[in-house]
């Protein structure tokens, strides 16, 4: 009668969503379409504030969309919102669980709210706290828990009826390394047994690990869509880096390469490093430079575009935008220094002197 | 693409139910959430009997010499209204509970769950009765150590117990309100507190409506604590002190207020959470 009897193959679908929030009159959704293949992950991607929060409420039924509508397994989410409840699971940044009880309390309240039998709930509890690694946890109230811990009773809580779609609202923001690369086995996991997953993140690691597409979004639009190696491959740039053997040939080297690239090349220690339209080409014409100076090389890597190179390119600005980065003249300045930003220039400046 | 989906994942099926069923396992899968936080924290738990506790023995040792009730035994003519002011003060922890709930992000996982959307406010409020219950029970026992003794019977003593165990419940749909506005759950106590302060104390809680002036009597004997007292009274201990017009009267009050502010705590609910 539901999920199952789908005839699409899409298990998110979000056509035109706009969403204004009258306090501050933002609009955060300014028209954002997106479509989850089912069995798929999809990345919403964008930089703090973007939309992508508001966008998953509405898909996740907490919020009304202004206009525009959205189903997830073809039921709508304002129309039928009961059942897109549920079809669902919600886990996000501030793990929405209880405080004041243990984990298996908490497991057991979300499955019995989902209206499964105590019995099912009870097995569910066990079945979950396993899975999550929590089952010496499990009968300990939540005021113990790291924070690690704590989100995983929230994914556990999330899937405690197994939904086919899930929505996970930057789940892994604020997790040390190791809790983070715990997560992203679970999830891949639950996509290998089939789940979809809409995926928010401001990790571009994150997304290139997970997602089969990825959909980024910046003051509540869209403004690129396709497949991480699209997204790169649309950027039409590869990476030559070059480490040389000693430091004094760094700023000889740079100043030879310089003719080679249409950007100033990129100096940091030992390594040069230039953006290329023709990666193999300007790779050859690198070699043959040095050895006509005669300058050792101690390595030689061509390499694609990051997400981050994308991202930056796409937006003008990084996905983390921290206090103290912003300039005032122009874009941030990207981590790898391909950019126009003011520090970038300096650098080069003095290399190139 | 016009593919069918197999089914990926198992979803669970929900239990053997209707709309209602589902609602009353809301309510009370909602309200035992809410009583483990309590015993959870036995501190506070301890401290908010502890009150009532302190109001009763400071009326009957330290004021009650000085105050002249209608049939003399201040004791008894206290402890109805000690009754009172105990279960409103349980009833506003509805405020800084719905308030805590809504600020911790716990609100936006239920909202996103198949639940009945008001099981939220009324498990909250059920929880408090529970505990209501509970601290009534205690202050009787307390009540009794000081000299309170029944003066009518004890089924009629429990339709008094009733009465104002009803009057608190009505009352915890308007802290719900209070609590769901409050920016937090340390304002929505403070909130709180202004509002009841003047309807317990401008009562016949702890002292006669007459011993007032009299423009406070027209406000103090027509307010509803007053009423509540009143019939509490005339319930508990009858004798010089039976009024059954009040317990009509409180008994009107008390669902008039249910009948006002629960649909006005679900509709600010939906608002804002």
């Amino acid at each position: 009668m539901m999920a199952y009897s789908s005839q699409s193959a899409l298990a998110v679908e979000a056509h035109d969503l706009v969403k204004v929030f009258p306090r501050g009159n933002v609009r955060a959704l300014d028209g954002v379409s997106l479509e989850v293949e089912a069995g798929t992950v999809l990345g919403l991607l964008g930089p703090n504030g973007a939309g992508k929060t508001t966008a998953v409420r509405i898909l996740s039924t907490i919020l009304g969309p202004d206009s525009g509508h959205a189903s997830v397994l073809g039921h709508d989410v304002v129309t039928e919102a009961n059942t897109v409840r549920r079809i669902i699971g919600l886990a996000g940044q501030y793990a929405a669980v209880d405080e004041n009880l243990t984990g298996r309390e908490n497991i057991h309240m979300v499955a019995r709210l989902s209206h499964l039998s105590r019995p099912v709930a009870a097995r569910r509890a066990n079945e979950l706290l396993e899975e999550f690694g929590l089952t010496n946890a499990g009968d300990r109230v939540l005021k113990t828990y790291s924070g690690g811990m704590r989100r995983r009773l929230d994914l556990a809580a999330a899937l405690v009826a197994n939904p086919p779609v899930l929505f996970l609202d930057e789940p892994t923001t604020g997790l040390d390394p190791q809790s983070r690369q715990g997560l992203w086995t679970s999830i891949e996991d639950l996509v290998r047994e089939g789940t979809t997953v809409l995926l928010t993140t401001q990790y571009l690691e994150e997304a290139d690990r997970l997602a089969r597409d990825i959909v980024v979004i910046d003051h509540g639009r869209v403004i690129a869509q396709g497949t991480p190696a699209q997204l790169k491959a649309d950027l039409g740039t590869s990476v030559v880096s070059v480490t040389l053997g000693a430091f004094d040939t760094v700023a000889r080297a740079a100043e030879l390469l310089a003719p080679l690239s249409e950007k100033a090349p990129l100096v940091e220690n030992l390594i040069v490093e230039l953006t290329v339209n023709d990666g193999p080409k300007a790779g050859a014409d690198v070699l043959r430079t040095l050895d006509a100076a005669e300058i050792p090389i101690a390595g030689l890597a061509l390499r694609e575009p990051s997400l981050d190179d994308v991202f930056l390119t796409l937006t003008g600005h990084k996905t983390t935008i921290e206090e103290g980065e912003h300039d005032e003249e122009g874009p941030v300045k990207p981590k790898r220094g391909f950019g126009r930003g003011r520090k970038s220039e300096s650098t080069d400046g003095k290399d190139a002197a | 693409m016009t593919t069918t989906l197999s089914p990926p994942v198992r979803l669970l099926e929900p239990e053997q139910g209707n709309k209602l069923s589902w609602a009353v396992a809301d309510i009370v899968t909602m309200a035992k959430r809410n009583i483990l936080a309590v015993m959870r924290t036995p501190e506070a738990l301890f401290f908010t009997t502890l009150q009532p506790i302190m109001f009763t023995l400071l009326f009957t040792y330290v004021f009650g010499g000085a105050i002249h009730v209608p049939g003399g035994h201040y004791v008894d003519f206290l402890m109805p209204g000690i009754f009172v002011q105990t279960v409103i003060f349980g009833a506003m922890a509805s405020s800084s509970g719905l308030a805590e709930d809504l600020h911790k992000g716990i609100i936006e996982r239920f909202r996103a769950l198949p639940m009945s959307r008001s099981a939220v406010l009324a498990g909250r409020t059920v929880s408090d009765l529970v505990r209501n219950v509970f601290v009534v029970a205690l202050i009787t026992a307390v009540g009794y150590a000081v000299g309170f003794r029944i003066g009518t019977n004890f089924a009629l003593f429990l339709c008094g117990v009733l009465l104002i165990l009803f009057f608190a419940y009505s009352l915890s749909w308007g802290f719900a309100y209070i609590g769901l506005s409050a920016p937090n759950a340390e304002t929505a106590q403070v909130m709180v507190f202004p509002l009841i302060f003047p309807l317990l104390f401008a009562s016949s809680a702890f002292v006669p409506v007459r011993s007032m002036p009299g423009w406070l009597q027209a406000f103090a004997y027509h307010q509803p604590v007053t009423q509540v007292v009143n019939a509490a009274r005339s319930l508990m201990v009858g004798g010089v002190l039976q009024d059954s017009g009040a317990v009509w009267a409180s008994l009107l009050w008390c669902g008039g207020l249910l009948v006002v502010l629960a649909p006005i705590a679900v509709r600010k609910y939906r608002k804002v959470a």
